[in-house]
């Protein structure tokens, strides 16, 4: 995407701010390619080297640089030109981002509070345990008035996130594991202040605040999770020029503003431009790029009349055209509207934590109430009922629920970005292991966008090598696969090179005229041709017969494996691609897919994973803006690294290294990790099993609660962290892998498949 | 008795002292880049 490295000086002063008393502006870049100790001195020092740069600091995690500077020799433009000088690549970030800015906040409280609960759970267990180990009467009144003192403050500020949630909760008329949660701490907060300050019996500070403390870990990490996740940006606006060139009817140009584009206006572009809206060709001869709307990084000559969605590439001529569209309603439009819509349909996802929690929170509700119903007609005492009633409370806060699935997750996170593959949080993980199909997106993902020869036909030493000098003066991706292929030929001098948009390139050769490119258009030249009719690009010198070369893509690093193993997994595959119906069954014929289909929109593309997901979860690995909508419409969806912006905005999973065996690898630790969160419930249904009945017996000492709370917690988090040894991709296939269901691999019919 | 008085006011005093601590390096900004940190070492020049 070279053209969207040119950056409109309007967008970044849009986002830099400045302060308007010591004329200090400042603006944060997103440098993707800053990955060490050399980049970060390279840009800080370069920037610093300026005069007018007050303050250069680099952010490694956040792949961002924030820049300072004072006076008006530079503006936000200048700034990134100065970084691509270094050789980064800068991109400028949008201040305004009230999500990442929110989020951002809730981490720091939530770090905050855990920090305050860890202070007061410390001191207080230190206070506790010289009373339990048997202080004086005075010293033990003494320490549960301290206990208290530390305490109140820190449960209330530490468990401000519990308690809001909790509120937010009732206020819908819900039950979440905030409200048992809430409810525990703040009647043992009351109840143990009661006896502290009479001076009776056993206070319960230790176990309220250390409760907090364990579940705000689970918290924090859980937040700390989504939070490098969103650290990737989200950009459609990105590939849509914020300006566009009119032609006055006088003949006269000026340049509006996007939004002020209306149907039929007639719009300049240079080449290298986008198409701002949807457009009609009327005038220039070009070729332009369609990949956005494909996928397809594919040529295509244009004709008068034509009309081409927003965001296709113009690539080598100056054009006029027509809109046919506004802002509101291109292309480009209406993909960023069909992705809003596929993400809210994404939300009704909830995750097993809060399933569970909606069983959960109820029954010890219930169970609380009748241990207090239980007690007072038993004993008739209310204060011993309610001491009873708080300990079930306690004792079943679910440190399960709230520290074993983040720590499942963080950790299985972990092993994944070993692998090179990034999550975007918890719930992805556990979709991902919901997921039994499989659809690919052809090129990009199961292919490169490199073409190969698939076969040399003879040539003469001559005509090879005239061949391989024709080919190497252009930069098509079918041209440079034959000159790869022929690349140890020598080479020969040609005369008036010249490239023909959308056809091919020709020159002269001792007088005779020589063409390389799209079959009708070479044939024109030859007197005929040497078999291989059928191919889509020939050679061919004038008066000679031509040449027909069939390429193909070649299939991406452990693409085969991949698919191999997914369909071991048990798993369907299909692919859904832009392409022809030719190239699709090709590689789906190499890759041994029985399902596919071609020519599909982005449209199109969400059309088939709706109608697999009646009966179906769906994965989606696909890269193009063009499987942006899809992605964000399908069960759960994974993306490489080099995936246009919006596509990885869009994806759940991210994978850096160039195999697709990341799929299958992902897949795998994901039934894994959900395996262990089902063991964690377990273990916690275990514990309640043992722990209840005491309770409710009233055998629940402050002792006995610290005591059986950090057991269980321990338990959990040991059992998670197994998974940071989950074996690695090298040896995948050995162990895990499960006979593929019969028939499930072979035919594929969407609503044939048992859910 | 005695020494409790002297005791549990130094150990409160040293627990708050290191969440302050805490507190005060969230404030600043230390844990905002922690790649960065450790990527920071192996540049020798201290000059910026």
């Amino acid at each position: 995407m070279a053209c969207c490295a040119t950056s409109t000086p309007d967008r970044l002063d849009h986002s830099a701010s400045v302060d308007p008393v010591a004329d200090v502006r400042s603006i944060s870049f997103m440098v993707p390619s800053m990955h060490c100790a050399g980049c970060i001195r390279t840009l800080e020092k370069g920037l610093a080297a300026h005069s007018d740069v007050v303050r250069v600091r680099a952010n490694l995690s956040l792949k961002q640089i924030d820049v300072v500077w004072t006076g008006d020799a530079a503006d936000a433009d200048e700034m990134a030109r100065r970084i691509a000088d270094l050789g980064f690549d800068a991109m400028p970030v949008e201040k305004q981002d009230d999500a990442d800015a929110k989020m951002r906040r809730q981490g720091r409280h939530l770090m905050l509070c855990l920090a305050v609960a860890g202070f007061a759970s410390a001191n207080i267990m230190l206070l506790s345990v010289s009373v339990w180990s048997g202080a004086q009467a005075e010293t033990a009144k003494l320490f549960a008035l301290l206990s208290g003192v530390i305490a109140v403050p820190a449960i209330i500020f530490a468990g401000s996130p519990f308690f809001s949630s909790a509120i937010a909760a009732l206020r819908k008329r819900q039950l979440n594991m905030d409200v048992p949660i809430s409810l525990a701490v703040l009647l043992s907060l009351l109840m143990s202040l009661y006896e502290a300050l009479i001076g009776g019996g056993e206070t319960f500070f230790d176990a309220g605040v250390m409760l907090l403390f364990f579940l705000l870990i689970g918290r924090t990490l859980d937040q700390l999770m989504r939070e490098k996740a969103a650290g990737g940006v989200r950009s459609l606006a990105r590939l849509i020029p914020q300006r566009a060139t009119r032609v006055a009817q006088d003949g006269s140009l000026s340049q509006i503003n996007l939004d002020e584009v209306e149907t039929g206006m007639v719009l300049r572009l240079s080449p290298g431009d986008r198409f701002p809206v949807n457009a009609k060709i009327l005038a220039g001869s070009s070729a332009v790029d369609r990949s956005v709307v494909t996928g397809e990084a594919d040529q295509m000559p244009i004709s008068e009349g034509q009309v081409f969605e927003a965001g296709t590439l113009n690539l080598n001529g100056s054009l006029d055209v027509e809109a046919v569209s506004d802002a509101q309603s291109s292309f480009l439009a209406e993909v960023m509207d069909m992705m809003r819509a596929a993400e809210t349909s994404k939300g009704r996802y909830r995750r097993i934590a809060d399933r569970m929690a909606s069983i959960y929170a109820p029954a010890v509700h219930l169970l609380a109430l009748i241990t207090l119903a239980v007690w007072m007609l038993a004993t008739g005492d209310f204060k011993s009922s309610l001491t009873a009633a708080i300990a079930v409370l306690i004792i079943t806060c679910p440190c399960a629920l709230g520290l074993a699935v983040p720590v499942t997750h963080v950790v299985a996170a972990n092993r994944l970005f070993r692998e090179g593959i990034l999550m975007r949080d918890g719930s992805a993980l556990e979709r991902l292991a919901e997921a039994d199909t499989v659809f690919f997106d052809k090129t990009g993902t199961l292919t490169s966008d490199r073409l190969r020869l698939d076969a040399k036909p003879s040539l003469s030493i001559d005509h090879a090598s005239v061949l391989a000098s024709l080919a190497a003066r252009s930069n098509h991706p079918a041209a440079r696969a034959i000159a790869d292929a022929y690349s140890h030929e020598p080479l020969c001098s040609l005369d008036d090179v010249q490239e023909v948009a959308g056809s091919g390139i020709e020159a002269t050769w001792h007088a005779r005229r020589i063409r390389l490119g799209r079959a009708t258009w070479v044939r024109e030249l030859a007197s005929g041709s040497s078999g291989n009719d059928s191919a889509p690009t020939c050679f061919a010198i004038e008066g000679e017969a031509s040449f027909g070369f069939r390429l193909s893509a070649d299939l991406n690093p452990g693409a085969a494996a991949a698919v191999q193993r997914v369909t071991k997994l048990g798993r369907n595959t299909a692919i859904l691609s832009g392409d022809h119906q030719a190239n699709v069954r090709a590689v789906a014929d190499r890759l041994g897919i029985a399902c596919f289909y071609a020519g599909l929109m982005p449209r199109g593309k969400i059309a088939k994973i709706e109608e697999a997901a009646a009966s179906d979860k769906v994965l989606m690995v696909g890269d193009g803006l063009n499987d942006a909508p899809s992605l964000a419409a399908a069960h759960v969806s994974m993306a490489p690294a080099n995936a246009t912006d919006v596509s990885r905005a869009s994806a759940d999973f991210i994978y850096t290294r160039p195999s697709l065996l990341a799929v299958p690898f992902a897949m795998r630790l994901a039934r894994a990790a959900n395996r262990v969160v089902r063991q964690n419930f377990g273990i916690a249904i275990v514990y309640n099993c043992i722990a209840v009945p005491m309770a409710m017996l009233g055998h629940v000492t402050p002792l006995v609660a610290a005591i059986a709370m950090s057991l269980s917690s321990i338990i959990v988090v040991s059992n998670s962290l197994r998974l940071a040894f989950f074996d690695r991709l090298a040896n995948a296939p050995k162990r895990h892998l499960q006979p593929a269901q019969e028939g499930s691999a072979s035919i594929f019919s969407p609503a044939e498949v048992s859910p | 008795m005695n020494t409790l008085v002297i005791l549990v006011p130094i150990a409160l005093g040293l627990g708050l002292l290191g969440l302050c601590a805490f507190v005060w390096s969230l404030k600043a900004g230390q844990f905002d880049d922690l790649d960065g940190a450790a990527h920071r070492i192996l540049d020798e020049d201290d000059a910026l």
